[in-house]
């Protein structure tokens, strides 16, 4: 039974902890600032890199740069890190027709559902540009951008929920399927394509997003270009493939990369909704279940370093174009 | 995420062109068309599961949620039950501790992060030294190690140190099973990111004014809290949402990190474990889950404007 009382007790603590935890941070900086002040000359620079950059820099080491090079060292070990084993977790992960349905998922989200989020953001930007009642419609499909996706493999569960042909229907493509005078058939478990139904979640989570960044990318097109198009006789379709897409390319590559980074490492709505069941699975979800249900911390961390293998391209990439970006 | 903020290269404000006729004619009934397809769609799950929490438990059992507009028949019993009546899977006090667990962990992780990127961002913009064009791209490149690969190190980091190559370099916090173990990755993973929004934004204020500063001989803490503090704060307030939706929607961290106690367990977790336990019991799931998107909705909702404008930070210039 939930009191008054019970919840008092219970979240009191917690509230005084983020207080204390905002009060000890604050605490420290304020008398961190009114010591460095003091120091004049040539050591304040340095004190001052001390303050500023150090913390910073330890959180993202202890927290991403030392793991990350432990976690490529434990891919060579075995089950329980006792000894080396060189490639052989690798050389398994290949072999295991698990892990192989595992690959050929992950490949299938990373080059399907980024496509589909961009073609489909692109679309829907550049229609909204200039309609009536933009803002709303914006809204309305940017807003599964604030629901985890834990509550949207939720949503999309009930949507897709079974029940036996014949009886009352309560999942919505179910009815639908009725009234098409179609059995219907347990969707989550109907492989291959429950991976499709799956993918219309993050679909459903990331268009929005997808949207918003090409929106004002679009917005940035020069009004003097579209007029002179405009007056040369472009319009709808021959407009947006002769002036938008080139126009807006480098966003393009930017909403696709970020895609496929975001469902090289998609974890949530798979292990909601099937929990990698039903030929579903995918590499991140995977490598947590190695890790955490199997306890193989060996082939775990070998299938986390294949997720970085996947994403390095893309960060290699993106740095590029980012020193190209500050040389100009 | 990291690359979606330097999209949109150069976005100035113009004016719309006012489209001609015959263009507008053409192309506007078949958009609004496909656009108001495409919203309704994507609102009708979201809505579905919203009416079936009000639904009774026996017409969630037996019909589907848009027969109501038919027959309709509502209650707030289902939410009754995940808040106030609690017991069982759902937790002797209800769905209620689990979002102040969320707020615990998402507030001083939003905080810690934004404060310690904020002064990241500075030293690297601001403050000459030799290596700091090397720190600004090992920091870009760290935004492409995905989390995967350091959660079971960080956890045993937690447990008993950090060692590399048989030598403890940090000895154990020993802060597992508590809040702090929740939020202190979340603060960690977000580093990288939260830098380089904000790096964006600081590196793009007027040079003459810092100067301006440092010839009246302010040192870099007054430059830095009379200055770039206070110019700072929209580009801020829009990391900072931007970093409490995503914290407060994760689960793998959570998972991780406080999969063994309800003590510190966020909402995603226990929405998601709830599931798991309860399957198609509807009557709980469905209020449960709607409960746990009311918060990040609100936050969205009220703060879109801002949140927009930190997607594009420091590009909008």
């Amino acid at each position: 039974m939930v009191t008054w009382s019970g919840l008092l007790s219970n979240a009191a603590p917690k509230l005084f902890q983020i207080f204390a935890v905002l009060a000890i941070f604050f605490g420290i900086y304020a008398a961190a600032f009114a010591y460095g002040a003091r120091i004049k000359g040539k050591s304040q620079s340095k004190i001052a890199l001390v303050i500023f950059l150090v913390p910073a820099l330890i959180l993202a080491m202890t927290g991403l740069g030392i793991p990350a090079i432990q976690t490529i060292m434990e891919s060579f070990k075995n089950a329980d890190s006792s000894k080396w084993v060189g490639f052989k977790n690798y050389a398994v992960a290949f072999q295991d027709p698990e892990i192989v349905r595992t690959f050929i998922n992950t490949f299938a989200w990373v080059i399907i559902s980024p496509v589909i989020v961009t073609a489909l953001g692109l679309t829907l930007a550049t229609m909204l540009n200039k309609m009536k009642r933009e803002a709303l419609a914006k809204t309305l499909i940017f807003m599964p951008m604030a629901i985890s996706f834990v509550g949207g493999s939720l949503i999309w569960k009930f949507v897709y929920g079974y029940n036996d042909p014949g009886t009352p229907q309560t999942g919505l493509v179910g009815q639908i399927l009725t009234w098409l005078h179609i059995d219907p058939p347990h969707l989550l478990l109907w492989s291959p394509w429950n991976n499709g139904l799956l993918m219309i979640v993050y679909i459903w989570g990331f268009t929005g997003f997808a949207m918003v960044i090409l929106s004002a990318a679009i917005k940035g097109i020069p009004a003097e270009i579209e007029e002179a198009a405009q007056l040369d006789g472009a319009t709808g379709i021959k407009m947006f493939r002769t002036i938008t897409v080139p126009m807006v390319r480098n966003t393009i590559i930017v909403v696709l990369t970020t895609a496929m980074v975001g469902t090289l490492k998609l974890f949530d709505v798979i292990h909601t909704m099937t929990g990698g069941n039903f030929k579903t699975d995918v590499l991140s979800n995977r490598m947590f279940d190695e890790n955490f249900v199997y306890l193989n911390y060996g082939r775990g961390a070998s299938l986390a370093v294949l997720i970085f293998l996947g994403v390095i391209p893309i960060t290699y990439y993106n740095i590029r174009s980012l020193r190209a970006e500050r040389k100009r | 995420m990291s690359t979606v903020i330097d999209a949109p290269k150069k976005v100035k404000k113009i004016k719309a062109v006012k489209s001609h006729g015959a263009d507008r004619a053409f192309t506007s009934p078949i958009a609004s068309a496909v656009v108001t397809v495409i919203a309704v769609l994507w609102t009708i799950p979201t809505f579905g599961l919203f009416v079936t929490a009000f639904r009774p438990n026996e017409d969630i059992r037996s019909t589907g949620w848009w027969t109501v507009f038919l027959h309709p028949k509502f209650t707030w019993d289902n939410f009754h039950a995940v808040l106030f009546a609690g017991g069982g899977s759902i937790g002797s006090q209800g769905m209620i501790p689990f979002a102040v667990n969320s707020l615990a962990i998402t507030i001083p992780a939003v905080v810690l992060s934004v404060g310690f990127g904020l002064m990241a961002a500075y030293a690297l913009a601001w403050i000459p030294f030799r290596f700091s064009d090397h720190i600004f791209y090992g920091l870009f490149a760290l935004q492409g190690v995905p989390l995967q690969l350091s959660l079971l190190p960080l956890l045993t980091f937690f447990a008993t140190g950090v060692k590399l190559f048989g030598v403890t370099i940090i000895p154990s916090l020993h802060i597992v099973g508590t809040l702090a173990s929740v939020w202190l990755p979340h603060v960690m993973f977000g580093m990288p990111l939260v830098i380089y929004l904000i790096h964006n934004f600081v590196a793009a204020l007027p040079r003459e004014i810092m100067e301006a500063a440092r010839v009246d001989g302010a040192n870099h803490f007054e430059v830095f809290r009379r200055i770039v503090l206070p110019l700072s704060i929209p580009a801020l307030a829009s990391i900072a949402i931007f970093q409490f939706l995503w914290i407060w929607n994760d689960l793998l961290v959570a998972l991780v990190f406080a999969g063994g106690t309800d003590d510190v367990a966020p909402l995603t977790l226990h929405l998601a474990n709830l599931s798991g336990n309860l399957g198609s019991h509807w009557e709980n799931v469905a209020p449960a889950a709607i409960f746990s998107i009311i918060i990040p909705l609100i936050v969205f909702l009220s703060l879109q404007r801002f949140f927009v404008r930190g997607l594009l930070a420091g590009s909008v210039k």
